[in-house]
């Protein structure tokens, strides 16, 4: 057990969050997202904001694509070495930013195009081991901590306002059909750029505005199944519960929301039909560590679309709304506006309910 | 009576301006130390009998008695307490081991009083239990890993046999022997209201009780007392029993007087006659062995319903836990060293196993380091004594605790650690029809149903404190606990971090 | 009408019953004074029986027959035709015993002194739950 890690200090914060997809693909401007996120300036306190988009590396689209923040000259090197050992580098260049009034204390911003080693896989499943090689990158790789690991899409993060975060990381330069985003309020860290959000995890990207009490048990729920969790937020275990339960245990996003935010018992108990009754009782048979517990309201990114999320008292905003192609999640309905004027349909999302906006070929392909 | 070195331990006071020479406190003492004088009618006290039972002081109508423990007298010394020169004078007198009843009163320290819970402010909102539902709802047995859909998006997995409980408490191993028939009786009737389970011990089932097998977990113990077919069959669950927090590696011993006719016909063995129970399963010198009978017993069930191992806590708890579970255990229970029993060397209860925290804090961690945590269900017992130690134990991972000391005080009991004579002032641990009838089995099953209703619901209040509706979210949830005045290790161990941080 | 009733499998044999009922009729304010004035303590019209384990209190029945109103040639024995419970009247009594002779139950007890009836359940008339119900530690009072 690594002990000068315990015991482990859980962080509070509270957020606005907000989530554009374009579900034919077009692009959506990043000047959309951050007008969005100006909006919501009151949810944030400057201590943190992240943007996620998905579809800015064709060039890559293959390969997985590793954002690495140093702490230190070094990191870049004992990364790359480390990296030699476990993976093929197709690539690598500097994440490229601009000098930003009132962003500081930024770390080596790099980025790795890599696949897996065929001689070092040896017949596992791809995606478990480049977990694994996030996993001991994170934990073992001195000074370095990787912040995306998907394709084709990548997240840009620090400490900050939404606004200056987008500009030092050039976001209008990228061509992203879907792009997520966050705005911190902790309230007891600040100063570490890898503990803004958004997080992810392979094609998983997560933003959460909330609070789980259930956290100590998602994250020793995820740890068995081996994911270690090193920055100690909900977003990171939501991530990780996300991997396990759409990838591993392939259940479709649905399943995975009764699985985290599940109906209660006195709601189960009144199910008439009994392949639905006993449908519900085994997952939560089998998931209890998976349930979250706790206000949270969640936009997670993934390469098929878009999904929402809130907890099963509601205790936190969530609000979609559709206009044309586009699909938006967000805290508030106001930043939806900002983002892309008046929504045709804008709802609420229901506790405990999924709303999920996918992409149209991934509609088709599933079709 | 001729002379004895073993001083009263007990001071008989009574206030002769209250007295009213009634003699109720003669008709409830079991142990002569309350006596009608025959010379002048008048009620005596006699203290070198009394152990303390409080009987007298509990059915004296005006509040004239008071029976407080002696405090010792003559030169004290830190090596040489009274307990210990006790024991000395008694078992130079007498030759043998010295026994005694329920948990060890040795002063260890009780860690869930080092071990405080959280509570919601400002970041996340507490739940009102008043307002919303407050989820207890607890399964034990084997679960299955992952859920795996058909094309139709029916489940294709499936739990084990599972027990359900409405509450994460049950009722420990209480042999119907050791303990009354009445006592057994309000046990099963308080845990069928409570939609939980009582534990047979190695007693058997009498027959009166298998209206309740539904709410019963039964044992199957070294002795196999009162197995059959039958009873393997009515029950909820069945438990092997391999040890016993109050005697860890030690068997278990019924004395012929408490064999009555009733006994002897539930445990299957001649009226009168001694019930020893082995120390060792004569046929389990092994883990494999262990893994035989676990199946035996599945098969003879025919898989219909979980299988537990019971095991004291000891050195090695966690590689005996964790075999239990590979070789097919459905629960495991674990008890402590403060567990109870009815009858116990007292140089094994107060010496040997280690605290239930530690037990539970390791094996729960490494069943998750192995990756079998669903594989079993882990149920604690060693002298749980409120709501808050069973909040404490699931947020270090159990999924329910046993209790048996604090039901039996529900049911009168005062802690005389007399259990082992058979002259239970308060009807529970005796088998003398006398005695017994002092245990209304109403008032029993009202008493346990009220006691598991009241933490049931402080249980829910603290959930809610915390921010969470459901009990699946406490379960193994450390973070909700801190500690104070434990040591670097002792934090480690329990994966709890130190107050303040 | 209400009546008590003895459960025999729980009855304890503490007597509390007794004393209770003592203490309700002497017509002191606490427990400990009725029993110093041992001169005008009454006689319990509860009894507890006994014989090893087996014991329970004895009371007037109240029979729905009365065999001893029926009996009773001074008319002290009377059925009260609000509550139906049987009254026992002393000033009328004279002694005669035909109501001890005559109870089934053996629930009505001679004062040789006063060469009147001593003592018979009266259900504390308007005083509530009866004392032996109230204060039998075990429940195996019932007053239904």
């Amino acid at each position: 057990m690594d002990m000068h890690r315990l015991p482990p200090f859980k962080i509070h914060a509270a957020c606005g969050t907000l989530g554009i997809l374009d579900r034919t693909r077009a692009a959506v401007p990043a000047e959309d997202i951050v007008r969005g996120m100006a909006n919501m300036r009151e949810r944030g306190n400057g201590l943190g904001a992240g943007y996620v988009g998905y579809g800015i590396y064709p060039e890559h689209a293959d390969d997985y694509c590793l954002h690495m923040m140093g702490l230190d000259d070094g990191a870049r090197e004992r990364l790359r070495s480390y990296l030699q050992t476990v993976c093929n580098i197709r690539h690598d260049e500097p994440i490229q930013t601009r000098p930003t009034p009132t962003i500081h204390d930024e770390p080596i911003l790099w980025r790795w195009f890599v696949q897996p080693r065929e001689d070092k896989l040896a017949g596992r499943d791809p995606e478990d081991y480049l977990v694994n090689v996030v996993m001991t990158i994170n934990r073992d790789v001195e000074g370095c901590y990787i912040a995306s690991s998907g394709k084709n899409m990548g997240i840009f993060k620090g400490v900050g306002y939404p606004e200056p975060i987008a500009e030092y990381y050039r976001l209008e330069e990228y061509n992203a059909h879907c792009w997520i985003a966050h705005t911190r309020f902790p309230t007891n860290t600040g100063g570490w750029w890898g503990g803004a959000h958004p997080f992810g995890l392979l094609q998983w990207s997560i933003v959460h505005n909330g609070e789980l009490s259930s956290y100590g048990v998602n994250k020793r729920y995820v740890a068995s199944f081996g994911y270690e969790c090193t920055l100690f937020t909900d977003s990171e275990v939501i991530s990780y519960m996300l991997d396990l339960l759409c990838r591993r245990h392939r259940l479709t996003i649905e399943q995975a929301a009764l699985a985290m935010a599940p109906p209660e018992w006195e709601e189960v108990d009144r199910v008439t039909d009994p392949a639905r009754k006993r449908m519900l009782t085994i997952m939560r048979q089998t998931y209890p560590g998976a349930l979250l517990n706790g206000p949270f309201a969640v936009i997670a990114g993934h390469d098929g679309g878009m999904v929402g999320l809130s907890d099963r008292l509601k205790l936190r905003p969530l609000v979609a709304a559709e206009k044309g192609a586009r699909g938006y999640i967000a805290s508030e309905e106001a930043a939806i506006w900002a983002a892309g004027g008046q929504p045709e349909k804008s709802w609420p999302v229901v506790a405990g309910q999924p709303v999920r906006f996918d992409l149209y070929e991934a509609k088709e392909a599933a079709a | 009576m001729p002379l004895t070195t073993v001083h009263p331990q007990f001071i008989i006071k009574r206030d002769m301006d209250l007295c009213i020479q009634c003699g109720v406190c003669t008709r409830q003492c079991s142990y002569d130390a309350q006596k009608i004088d025959p010379e002048d009618g008048r009620v005596s006290s006699d203290p070198r009998t009394c152990v303390g039972c409080q009987r007298c002081v509990t059915l004296c109508p005006t509040g004239a008695l008071v029976v407080t423990e002696r405090e010792l007298h003559g030169r004290s010394h830190p090596n040489w307490s009274l307990q210990v020169q006790r024991a000395i004078h008694r078992q130079a007198e007498s030759g043998g081991m010295l026994l005694t009843g329920m948990g060890t009163d040795k002063n260890y320290r009780i860690y869930w009083d080092n071990l405080v819970l959280n509570a919601s402010q400002v970041t996340n909102p507490s739940i009102d239990p008043l307002r919303e539902p407050m989820e207890l709802r607890t399964f034990l047995g084997a679960k299955p890993e992952r859920v795996e859909f058909d094309d139709e998006g029916n489940p294709v997995s499936q739990a084990g046999p599972l027990l359900t409980l409405d509450t994460p408490i049950m009722f420990s191993a209480m042999s119907y022997g050791s303990i009354s028939f009445n006592a057994c009786y309000s046990l099963a009737r308080a845990a069928k209201n409570a939609g939980t389970y009582f534990n047979t011990g190695e007693g058997g089932l009498h027959r009166d009780l298998y209206e309740y097998a539904d709410h019963a977990i039964v044992q199957v113990a070294s002795g196999r007392f009162g197995v059959t077919p039958q009873y393997l069959d009515a029950a909820a669950a069945v438990e092997i029993k391999i040890g016993q927090g109050a005697k860890p590696g030690i068997g278990g011993h019924l004395p012929g007087e408490k064999v009555s006719a009733e006994i002897s016909a539930t445990r299957m063995i001649p009226e009168g006659s001694d019930a020893i129970s082995p120390a060792p399963h004569h046929d389990i010198y092994s883990i494999e062995d262990l893994k035989q009978l676990i199946y035996a017993l599945k098969e003879a069930t025919n898989y219909s319903k979980p299988v537990s191992v019971k095991i004291a806590a000891v050195n090695y708890v966690v590689p005996i836990a964790v075999g239990a579970v590979r070789a097919g255990a459905d629960i495991v229970a674990m008890d402590g060293t403060r567990g109870g029993s009815g009858a116990t060397p007292t140089v094994i209860r107060d010496n040997v196993g280690i605290p239930i925290e530690f037990a539970l804090a390791a094996v729960d961690s490494r069943l998750r380091q192995e990756g079998i945590r669903h594989q079993a269900s882990l149920v604690v017992a060693g002298g749980f004594r409120n709501s808050a130690d069973i909040a404490k134990a699931i947020a270090l991972g159990a999924d329910a605790v046993y209790i048996g000391t604090s039901a039996l005080i529900a049911l009168g009991c005062h802690m005389c650690q007399s259990c082992y004579t058979g002259k239970c002032t308060w009807g529970i641990c005796t088998q003398d029809p006398y005695l017994t009838k002092r245990l209304n089995p109403e008032i029993g099953t009202r008493s346990l149903t009220n006691l598991l209703r009241a933490w049931s619901l402080e249980i829910k209040e603290m959930l809610g404190g915390m921010g969470m509706n459901s009990i699946d979210s406490l379960r193994g949830n450390r973070e909700m606990l801190r500690g104070i005045g434990l040591t670097t290790e002792e934090l480690e161990i329990l994966e709890v971090a130190p107050v303040g941080r | 009408m209400k009546r008590v009733y003895a459960k025999e499998e729980v009855c304890i044999g503490c007597r509390l019953c007794e004393i209770y009922c003592i203490f309700q009729h002497s017509g002191h304010h606490t427990l400990v004074k009725a029993f110093l004035d041992q001169e005008n303590l009454p006689e319990p019209a509860v009894r507890v029986e006994e014989d090893g384990a087996m014991s329970f209190a004895l009371q007037c029945r109240h029979c729905d027959d009365a065999p001893c109103v029926a009996a009773c040639i001074a008319g002290a024995m009377t059925r009260d035709p609000h509550t139906g419970a049987i009254k026992h009247d002393e000033e009328r009594c004279v002694g005669c015993w035909s109501c001890v002779m005559v109870c089934p139950f053996g629930a009505i007890r001679m004062d040789n002194e006063k060469g009147k009836v001593g003592s018979k359940c009266d259900l504390c008339e308007g005083k509530g739950i009866p004392a032996c119900v109230a204060h039998c530690p075990n429940e195996a009072l019932i007053y239904e």
